[in-house]
């Protein structure tokens, strides 16, 4: 072992040294720097949140080894996976509370950098980028939920579906090229498996790459009152101070998730019947919770329109709003506070927090 | 190197762009145009027979049944009549119920009620459900849609 260290490991780094030029790495990976402040605990989410997408990526490859994309077969390779594969119900479970996690700490991620005006000049292309990884992600969870075939992921694909359909003009034919059809049927499922594990993973490739990039190039943000601050802020190297840190973190997570996968196992439930009706108490995954509770609430009509598409029109304004904040804020841009910008973020906060309760609290309707 | 003159390279240039351009367009289209569905001639139902006779729906209940490629429900209201409509919600396309407790149609998903006639009363429907004719002769139920 000393052996290995001592002689083996030096001479494999020369090896490499002569023939590729190794100095520019090692200087990157030297000069990254964490500040360290207050604020210093929300670096770690951007972070964890790519050690749960690596999950996936691992997990979902797995999966798809034995999971076939049909309607006739779908439901049953899934079955397969979690009855006869050996660890295939840890597989599977893991990727699914992996997902959950993963949008979780994305979402966590999300608000610390808006509340910590991060997207501030001249990060406006990272949190653009961003804000797209976030769409995807949503999308990859939206897509993946389908693929099971059970009765639960068929109507709240109809539901999705349809509300993609609401969008004025253009909505009939995103529906369509989203159903491969004008219902959701065995097409639906070809194409949700084609976008679930091919065209979003190349999507999230070329973002995500873009993403980390910038944020190796502009180094960590700190916060405006931080930075005002005459005193210098300390800071730790990235590697190995920092990155070991991050280490500790995701160890937690992969216990976390090991003990949700082994206690709740990921259910299956009942395969979906196009011709039997919608089961009482359905809902969608907690992260679209906020939007459903309001697609209940809305009446049939809102003035001239239909309640849905002034539900449907409002989030992707929510959206387009959130995505443009860097452009909007200029206080943010010249480093000083911005009160309005905050609280409207603790507003978009307590709207999702306080429709998801409702939704989970509120009967079923039964 | 740069002996040319600059409007002789500007012009190579706009060609060149131009012809990228096409080149473009003339791959991206072809794939747009897959990505959107055919079209497929479904035959359009215009009735269909069910494989129950009247009496096997007691009052106050509904049976889902298929309405060529759509569900569509069979009702037998208290008061024993047949009536069938067409199944899929018109808020957001999912598949109602009958509700013998409330006795109405009900919507899972949203919450939407429609009353015994197909009428939306309640929750986000902003349109009754589409009602079918319904034919009790003897043994069998028929049920086609209006014209």
């Amino acid at each position: 072992m000393a052996e290995l260290k001592r002689i083996v490991v030096p001479r494999l780094i020369a090896w490499f040294e002569e023939r590729i030029d190794l100095a520019g790495f090692r200087a990157l990976i030297g000069h990254k720097v964490v500040p360290i402040h207050r604020h210093t605990i929300w670096y770690y989410f951007g972070g964890m949140t790519l050690f749960l997408f690596s999950i996936q990526v691992a997990t979902g490859i797995l999966l798809v080894l034995y999971y076939r994309p049909s309607a006739e077969e779908a439901f049953e390779s899934v079955q397969f996976i979690m009855s006869e594969v050996q660890f295939g119900w840890l597989i599977r479970s893991i990727h699914s509370w992996s997902a959950n996690l993963m949008i979780a700490t994305l979402m966590i991620h999300l608000f610390s950098i808006y509340f910590t005006q991060a997207y501030r000049k001249p990060r406006e292309i990272t949190w653009l980028t961003g804000m797209a990884l976030f769409g995807i992600a949503l999308f990859f969870g939206f897509s993946g939920y389908l693929l099971p075939w059970n009765t639960l992921a068929y109507f709240a694909t109809k539901v999705g579906t349809d509300v993609a359909g609401q969008v004025p003009v253009v909505g009939h034919l995103i529906l369509r090229i989203l159903r491969a059809g004008d219902d959701v049927t065995g097409a639906t499922l070809s194409r949700f498996y084609a976008i679930h594990v091919a065209i979003l993973p190349l999507a999230i490739t070329m973002t995500l790459s873009l993403h980390l990039f910038l944020v190796q190039q502009q180094g960590m943000s700190i916060p405006p009152e931080i930075e005002r601050d005459p005193k210098s802020v300390p800071s730790m190297p990235f590697f190995p101070n920092f990155f070991l840190r991050d280490l500790v973190g995701w160890l937690s997570a992969l216990a976390v998730l090991a003990a949700l996968a082994a206690y709740f196992p990921w259910e299956l439930g009942v395969k979906a019947d196009p011709f039997a009706p919608a089961p009482a108490g359905i809902r969608p995954e907690w992260y679209f919770m906020y939007m459903f509770q309001t697609l209940k609430y809305l009446p049939a009509r809102i003035g001239p329109l239909e309640g849905e598409v002034v539900g449907v029109l409002a989030f992707t304004m929510g959206g387009l709003f959130l995505a443009l904040v860097p452009f909007l804020d200029r206080r943010s841009a010249r480093g000083e506070r911005s009160p309005l910008f905050f609280w409207i973020g603790i507003g978009i906060l307590a709207y999702m927090v306080v429709l998801s309760m409702l939704g989970y609290l509120a009967p079923g309707g039964k | 190197m740069d002996t040319l003159p600059n409007p002789r390279r500007g012009f190579i240039n706009l060609l060149l762009g131009s012809s990228f351009g096409a080149l473009m367009v003339s791959m991206l289209y072809p794939v747009a145009r897959y990505l959107i569905p055919p079209t497929v001639a479904e035959p359009s139902t215009a009735s269909v027979t069910l494989p129950w006779k009247p009496g096997d729906l007691r009052p106050n209940s509904g049976r889902i049944f298929k309405f060529g490629s759509q569900p569509g429900l069979l009702i037998n209201t208290p008061s024993g009549e047949l009536r069938a409509f067409s199944a899929v919600c018109t808020h957001l396309n999912c598949t109602v119920q009958y509700r013998d407790d409330k006795q109405e149609i009900w919507c899972a998903c949203h919450n939407g009620v429609y009353d015994l006639n197909g009428k939306n009363v309640s929750g986000p429907p902003p349109r009754p459900l589409e009602d079918f004719k319904v034919f009790a002769k003897g043994d069998q139920i028929v049920i086609s849609k209006r014209a």
